[in-house]
Order: C-alpha cells, then sequence, then structure tokens
C-alpha cells in the first residue's frame, strides 16, 4: 500500500473563515484519540467525488498536542481541478471521510534560538500548529503575515489577540509589504527562517535570505502545488503493461491509481520525492511542475513526479 | 505466557544462560548460506507468535538481569545515555512510545494509567510504580529518554531529521557493538556510519538513509545486524575496550562452544510524533555456539557464513584472528546437505547432522 | 609551505576547504599560525570584506601580525592562546546577527574548536569555511578515559592524561573537536609498534 498510514474519521463541524477559506474539523469515527503529531506536518484528505478519488495535502493547522481532533483549512480554488470546490460545496457536518497519518515536510528546527515565520495567505496554516508548538515549549518566535485584504485575513484577529506582540500582519490592499531585507538584516545569530506561501513569496524570500548571507540549512520553506489540468495524454506502464489515458482535470498518479496499478506517493504536492518514477521512452515534451527534480535530471528525460507533473507528445512510456 | 526471568551476569562470572524457549525464538540473522550488507528492511507490524517479531518492544527471561546490568554500566560511565538539549521533546515521544506499546502488549507486566498529563506507570517486574507529569522533566528521576530505557532492553539512538539527513543526537548505549554514543551523538548519519568498510562503496548507506527518512508514523520498519562477542558481555564498548579486548584471546578448542557467541541485532525504526524525530532500538541478542548448533539448518549455515564472509567484514567485526578457530569448531556440525531458505530453524523438516 | 595534501579518509574525516569570498553582512576570521597566510590570500581577492572583519590570531610564535594588521581590519586581536582567545570569541558570536560569515584557518585543532563554538551559537558547520594551514598534528581524545592530548603529531602515542597506548584513528568527533584514540595492544598487552609521524 503507498502513502501513510489512513485513518477514519467523521466531519465534526465546518466553519466558513471568509469569502475563500473554509475550516473543516475531523475527528475519528471510533472515537479514539488521533495521533499527536509536530507544527508542519500535513495530512493527505481523500474525496470520493463521483467515480474520481482525489488525495489533497493540507496542512493541519490544530493543536499538535491535541488528540481529540484535527483541523485544516481549505480555500477555494475556483480554477483547480475541483479538490478544494467538492470540500466547499460537498462535504457535511457528519460526512465520514478518510485521512492520512500525519507527514511533516515542513518541520521546525527546534534548535532554532528564533523561528521566524513568513506567511502569505493560506500558507499561514502549518504556522498556527508551529505556533502552538512553540507556545507550549517555549519557544522564540515572530510572524510576518501578508494578506491580499484585511476580508481576507485568514485567523488575524485570533493572532493579535493571542500574541500582539509577536504578530505582524500587511495588507495588500493597503500597499504594506514586508521589509524583508530589513527584516532579515539584524535577526540574532542562530534564527532559522520559514516560508509559507505562494511560489514568488518562496523565491523572494530565498533569494534574499542567501543575498544577505543566511545559511541554506537555516531557512526553511514549505509550497504544495495543486495538480494543474492540462491536456489529455497516453502512457504506457511498462511494469504492469497498461495502457492508461490521462484525462484533462485528474494528474498522472491519479490516473496510475485509477488503473489499479500501486505507486508510492506521500505529499501529492511535488515536494517529497516519493512518487518519483523512471522515464523508459518517450516523444513529446514533459511539463515538470514538482520541487524534487533538480533542473538537470528534469531536462534529462528520465524521470517525472507524476502527482503534479504532465506530458504533452506521442509516445510516454514509465517504468510502473 | 508469563515470562520467568532469569537471574544472571553479563560479566565477571557471566552466569548469563538461554532456555530452550529463548533459543527457539532467537533471531538467527543469515536467511540464506552467505552474508553480504544489504537494506534488508521490511515493516514492523508483528511476527509469529512467540517471536523476537511479535511485539513492538520484545520482552524475554533476560529483561530484570539485562536492566540490572545497564545501571552497573550508568554508574560507571553516565556519559552512555545522553540527549542533546534539542531533543528532550523526543524523549518523550520515546517515553510514550514504549509504556503505550509495554502496557498494550505486555498487560500483566506494565500498566499505563493517564489522566491528562497526569501519567502513572507501573511495571512490575522491576517493582516500579511512578506518576509523573507527560512533559514536566522535574516530575521524573531522570530525563524521560534514560528513565524509560532504563527499563527497556536494548540500546536507542534517536534522530533527529533536518537538511536531508538524520542526527544522532541522543541516546541510551550500553549494549553496543564497540561504538561510542559519547563520541558519536551529534555526526550525521554518513558520520557515525564512516568506520563500517565497504557499505558506503556499494551505496548502502545512500539507500538506508533514504528508507529511513520516509519512514512515516505508524508505520515502522526493523531489520537484523550481527556481529561475534567472546563470552556473553553486553558492555562490549569501546570505553571498556582495553578491558574486554583481552578476553577475544582466550578462546580454545575444548571451551569455543561455551564461549563465542553469535551477537544478533533487532533494529527498529520508529517515526516520533511530536518531535518528528526517529528512534532507532537497538536490541541486542546473544546465543553461544553450542546452543546454536543444536539447531542443525543453523549449524550448517553458520559454518559457510564464517567461512565466506570477506576478510575486511570478518575484520571489522572483530573476529578475523579467531576465525580458523571457529571454523575448526564449525565445520564439525556441517555435512554439506542443502539448507532451505529464511532464518527460521525448522526443526521437524530439516535433517538432524549426518556425521 | 604550509599547505598539506591530506589522503582521502572515512566520512566521518573532516575535509578542510580553501576560502572563498561570500556575501555577509560581517566577517570572523579565527585563525593560528600560518592560518594567517589564508587570510592574507583571501585579503587579497577580496580586500573589501576587511572593512568589517574581525580576526581573532594566535600566533604561536609565527610572524604574521605586520601583514595582518597592514589588511586594515575592523578589529584584530592577537593572542597567547585559542584559550586566552576564547571569552572573546563566545563574545563576539554571542552579540553577533545572522548574515555573520565565519572563517577559520590553520591547525586542525583550531579550526575543530573554534567551529564547536560557531555552530553552539547557531551557524550550520557545513557554513562554516575552513583552510588548513600549517601543523597536521592532531588534537585527540581518549576514548577510554576521555581525556583530550593536544597536538599529537605520531601513531601510536601514550594518552597524556590515563598512560594508555593509543592508536590514531580518522574517526572525527565535531562535537568533541578531537579526533578518536583507541587502545592499541588491548589484546596483546605490551605489543605496540614503534611510534611514526601519522601520514608516514
Amino acid at each position: 500500500m503507498s502513502g501513510a498510514e489512513k485513518i477514519a474519521v467523521k466531519v465534526t463541524e465546518i466553519v466558513p473563515v471568509n469569502d475563500l477559506v473554509t475550516r473543516f474539523r475531523f475527528e475519528r469515527v471510533d472515537g479514539g484519540a488521533l495521533p499527536t503529531f509536530s507544527g508542519g506536518a500535513h495530512t493527505v484528505v481523500e474525496m470520493q467525488d463521483g467515480e474520481i478519488t482525489r488525495l489533497n495535502p493540507y496542512s493541519l493547522m490544530s493543536d499538535p498536542m491535541d488528540p481529540s481532533a484535527y483541523t485544516i483549512s481549505v480555500r477555494r480554488d475556483d480554477k483547480g481541478r475541483g479538490g478544494s470546490l467538492f470540500m466547499h460545496q460537498k462535504v457535511q457536518v457528519g460526512d465520514e471521510m478518510t485521512i492520512s497519518y500525519p507527514v511533516n515536510l515542513f518541520p521546525l528546527d527546534l534548535r532554532a534560538k528564533k523561528h521566524l515565520f513568513l506567511a502569505g495567505g493560506i500558507g499561514i496554516t502549518p504556522f498556527l500548529a508551529q505556533i502552538k508548538q512553540l507556545e507550549r515549549l517555549g519557544g522564540h518566535w515572530e510572524l510576518h503575515y501578508a494578506c491580499r485584504t484585511p476580508a481576507l485575513g485568514s485567523y488575524v484577529d485570533e493572532l493579535t489577540a493571542h500574541h500582539p506582540n509577536e504578530t505582524h500582519v500587511y495588507y495588500d490592499d493597503q500597499d504594506q509589504a514586508i521589509d524583508l531585507k530589513n527584516l532579515l538584516d539584524g535577526q540574532p545569530l542562530g534564527t532559522h527562517v520559514y516560508v509559507c506561501g505562494p511560489k514568488g513569496m518562496i523565491d523572494w524570500v530565498r533569494s534574499t535570505a542567501q543575498a544577505e548571507g543566511w545559511p541554506r540549512e537555516m531557512v526553511h520553506y514549505e509550497e504544495f502545488l495543486a495538480p494543474q489540468p492540462g491536456k489529455p495524454f497516453e502512457v504506457k506502464l511498462a511494469v504492469s503493461n497498461k495502457v492508461i489515458a490521462v484525462g484533462e482535470h485528474e494528474s498522472l498518479l491519479e490516473a496510475i491509481e485509477r488503473a489499479g496499478v500501486d505507486a508510492p506517493y506521500l505529499c501529492r504536492g511535488g515536494a517529497c520525492g516519493q512518487c518519483e518514477t523512471d522515464v523508459i521512452d518517450y516523444a513529446g515534451k514533459f511539463i515538470h511542475r514538482d520541487h524534487w527534480l533538480e533542473e538537470e535530471q528534469q531536462a534529462s528525460g528520465k524521470k517525472i513526479m507524476p502527482c503534479v507533473s504532465r506530458f504533452e507528445g506521442r509516445t510516454l512510456v514509465l517504468d510502473r | 505466557m508469563t515470562i520467568q526471568f532469569n537471574d544472571e551476569t553479563f560479566r565477571d562470572d557471566y552466569t548469563f544462560r538461554n532456555s530452550d524457549w529463548a533459543l527457539k525464538r532467537f533471531p538467527f540473522p543469515f536467511h540464506e548460506d552467505s552474508y553480504m550488507y544489504s537494506v534488508n528492511m521490511e515493516q514492523h507490524r508483528g511476527g509469529p507468535e512467540g517471536s523476537v517479531y511479535e511485539k513492538r518492544f520484545d520482552v524475554d527471561e533476560h529483561y530484570v538481569s539485562e536492566m540490572r546490568d545497564r545501571a552497573q554500566v550508568l554508574s560507571e560511565d553516565p556519559l552512555r545515555c545522553q540527549s542533546l538539549p534539542h531533543m528532550t521533546l523526543a524523549g518523550w515521544d520515546v517515553l510514550e512510545l514504549i509504556m503505550v506499546s509495554k502496557s498494550e502488549d505486555y498487560p500483566d507486566l506494565f500498566e499505563l494509567h493517564r489522566d491528562g498529563n497526569r501519567w502513572r506507570w507501573i511495571n512490575k517486574p522491576l517493582g516500579i510504580d511512578d506518576t509523573f507529569t507527560f512533559l514536566d522533566e522535574a516530575t521524573l528521576p531522570y530525563g524521560p529518554l534514560e528513565y524509560i530505557t532504563r527499563q527497556t532492553q536494548g540500546d536507542f539512538a534517536v534522530l533527529d531529521q533536518r537538511d536531508d539527513n538524520l542526527w544522532m543526537d541522543a541516546g541510551m548505549v550500553t549494549t553496543q557493538a564497540d561504538w561510542s554514543l559519547d563520541f558519536d551523538i551529534g555526526m550525521n548519519f554518513f558520520e557515525w556510519h564512516a568506520p563500517v568498510p565497504m557499505a558506503h562503496e556499494k551505496g548502502i548507506f545512500v539507500r538506508a538513509l533514504k528508507f529511513l527518512m520516509n519512514i512515516q508514523q505508524g508505520a515502522p520498519a526493523r531489520r537484523l545486524n550481527w556481529t561475534m562477542t567472546v563470552n556473553p558481555l553486553l558492555d562490549t564498548s569501546p570505553e571498556n575496550y582495553h578491558k574486554w579486548g583481552i578476553q577475544k584471546t582466550t578462546l580454545t578448542p575444548e571451551n569455543i562452544g561455551a564461549k563465542q557467541h553469535l551477537r544478533v541485532e533487532l533494529q527498529t525504526f520508529f517515526r516520533l510524533p511530536r518531535s518528528n524525530a526517529l528512534v532507532f532500538p537497538i536490541r541486542c541478542y546473544l546465543c553461544s555456539f553450542q546452543d546454536l548448533m543444536t539447531v542443525p539448518k543453523w549449524g550448517r549455515r553458520l559454518h559457510r557464513v564464517v567461512r565466506d564472509l570477506p576478510a575486511e567484514l570478518a575484520t571489522y567485526k572483530g573476529f578475523i584472528d579467531n576465525r580458523p578457530l571457529m571454523l575448526d569448531y564449525l565445520s564439525g556440525f556441517d555435512d554439506g546437505l542443502p539448507t532451505s531458505p529464511g532464518i527460521w530453524p525448522d526443526l521437524e523438516t530439516e535433517p538432524p547432522l549426518a556425521k | 609551505m604550509s599547505t598539506f595534501a591530506f589522503p582521502p579518509s572515512i566520512k566521518s574525516r573532516p575535509v578542510w576547504g580553501s576560502f572563498e569570498p561570500q556575501s555577509g553582512s560581517a566577517y570572523l576570521f579565527v585563525a593560528d599560525a600560518e592560518g594567517a597566510e589564508a587570510i592574507l590570500d583571501l585579503a587579497k581577492v577580496a580586500p573589501a570584506l576587511m572593512a568589517s572583519a574581525h580576526i581573532i590570531y594566535i600566533p604561536k610564535g609565527t610572524d604574521f601580525e605586520t601583514a595582518l594588521r597592514a589588511l586594515n581590519p575592523a578589529q584584530l586581536y592577537v593572542g597567547p592562546s585559542y584559550a586566552a582567545s576564547l571569552p572573546r570569541l563566545r563574545k563576539t558570536l554571542e552579540d553577533a546577527k545572522m548574515g555573520l560569515q565565519v572563517y577559520l584557518s590553520g591547525s586542525e585543532g583550531l579550526m575543530g574548536q573554534a567551529m564547536r563554538e560557531a555552530a553552539e551559537a547557531g551557524i550550520p558547520h557545513a557554513a562554516i569555511q575552513t583552510e588548513h594551514r600549517g601543523s597536521v598534528a592532531r588534537r585527540m581524545q581518549c576514548v577510554h578515559c576521555k581525556g583530550i592530548t593536544e597536538d599529537v603529531a605520531v601513531d601510536p602515542f601514550v594518552c597524556s592524561h590515563c598512560g594508555l597506548n593509543l592508536f590514531v584513528r580518522d574517526h572525527y568527533s565535531r562535537r568533541l573537536a578531537a579526533y578518536q584514540g583507541v587502545c592499541i595492544d588491548a589484546e596483546a598487552p605490551g605489543c605496540v609498534p614503534e611510534p611514526k609521524g601519522i601520514y608516514e
């Protein structure tokens, strides 16, 4: 079986946070305790959307030490393939769903003298759990959170009420922006910076930190990529001897799974490397979208990450 | 079953013995007639009833005496248990994992009663009944890692995961195959394995690291490793090597069956929840050659493995000088008949020794 | 010649680098003896660094002080021993901000001990620049008594604390800033080979 261990849960609360974001609370169907976890962990939520099984990762935002329930926040993506729309429109309180055990690809470095969090939009969610963890352990942290508008500032009120000194909020529509260079300059030795948000923000933080002489090991980032729709294409799976069609609105990984072929995965967002697959033959071009493969590997035509990457062309044969 | 705990020693007069029960469940590490490194990982989710794989943390007849030996090692050298400051949370994770596992797997021996963060832990074999506050170090007599591993057989390495590597940042190490926690603490996966010959070149550690970093909560893994020890000495530490090394020179054709022991490590790996660290228990099982030879399949196979092992490995495992003596003894238990695949003794199906 | 080509070894043995200019907000150099040469060489390719450089230097009988002073570093401290410089090094690291670049040069013992201080202050060891110059003697820990013997040049050697005959391993602990020494005659007491240079 691929992916992390599964847990049967029941949706016990659905709370609209603002126009785009809704929060879901899960408790175990059997009433037992959920595994505790570490701040930054995500769970993969299985959605039975008609014929299609969707598996989307969401950061756990609840208190990592609280085994009674998990909460996640889902931002609606009207242009996406439908996972977030399914959560917003189809899921009801009382529904039973399957989620994965927590997996952490964005953990705190517990040696840090200080944790500097930089969040963009829905990228706030892993930090909510990390802040709870650090509050419990007495860690030193500071949050800089960029949102589009006050109305779309998920959890701003809660953060500023509980942590007025640590929380700094910036609104795009008021022309406020994180003064990153200044912020990085003057942080005490041993500070680790963490960024979660859109790709542009992550790239900006990584390159600015590097220019300011921050070691690579002290800059942490997480960006989940949702698989993007694309042109349908055909794939031959050499090991299982099957030819499958990948539809416009499904990922290559989902199509492989739909064909009954067990393929390894963890994050389903191009980050963890688990689904890395060897290409045996191809004629056409790859649309690589992952963060895992090195540029040379992507260009080599020998590897693909089927969770987020696609293909356009005549022939694609995979070692699966 | 109720376990009858032995009263025995792993030093000085060496009264350690395996009962028939312990011998039958001994984790013989060779699944075929030869040995080479491999990333021989499998899931750690139980195993045949009564086997050492059945429970998450195996408790056997040596438990009470092993814990007494550990206490003695620690009193002579407290550096055998250490935890870098950022690993305290991982120590609590280990404490919870062991207490929950043992109380569920051995309800007649261990009890855990939890009321929020107020925990009561009862360890009947060791006569312990403590109440403490989870995550409050002030309520335990030792740090959480030391507290629980003074009550659990096997060594423990606790590995922090960061920068695409595993870092051995905490541990309890008193039954080791000649490596020093005090020296190796803080090293990454490749560094603490640096002295192992041949395996780096074969890419073993790159593959093993990749596997280990992907072990997730709720899905532990295990493998076996092995070496040789003269006398049933648990504490074969570098720290005390100048004291025990001489024992390796005391083998004779007359005493080798009783003195020479195959030392097997059952290594398990669990992802820890709150710290995201990995705990790596290394459980040591000892068995004398003469006891092993009562299982015809193991007798045949051990002879072939020891005979054909590359010299680098025999040197690294510390028995190159004694190998001729071992082979003289072991060849008497190898009649050349084929052996069945797998590690199990197969007493009912394997033929008795034909010479 | 103050440089030495160390033979290939196991993965725990440190691999020393050569100084490269690095962008940063401040520069801390710790060097002993011929380690000064690495600083002088770096200053040739990146003279601008010196305006925000703090150099902690232990000459050990060499004569590089005038040359270092001529680089016009922001701060230059010349001390009689590493131990004497340690309070200053710790205070500097305690006050330092992210963006500080650390450069260590000279003997392995000096670089190892200063690296330990910088790592404890929060800098990943891989982000610390090093360049070996001068003595190839080692700082050795006796695995048996835990005592450290400085400047060990021969193998085997006698532990300066417990007197055991130890052989010199390449296994190295960054936390102890020392290589491991292990009893050589445990299995044959008194049978100790004639000492020779570690790299002979």
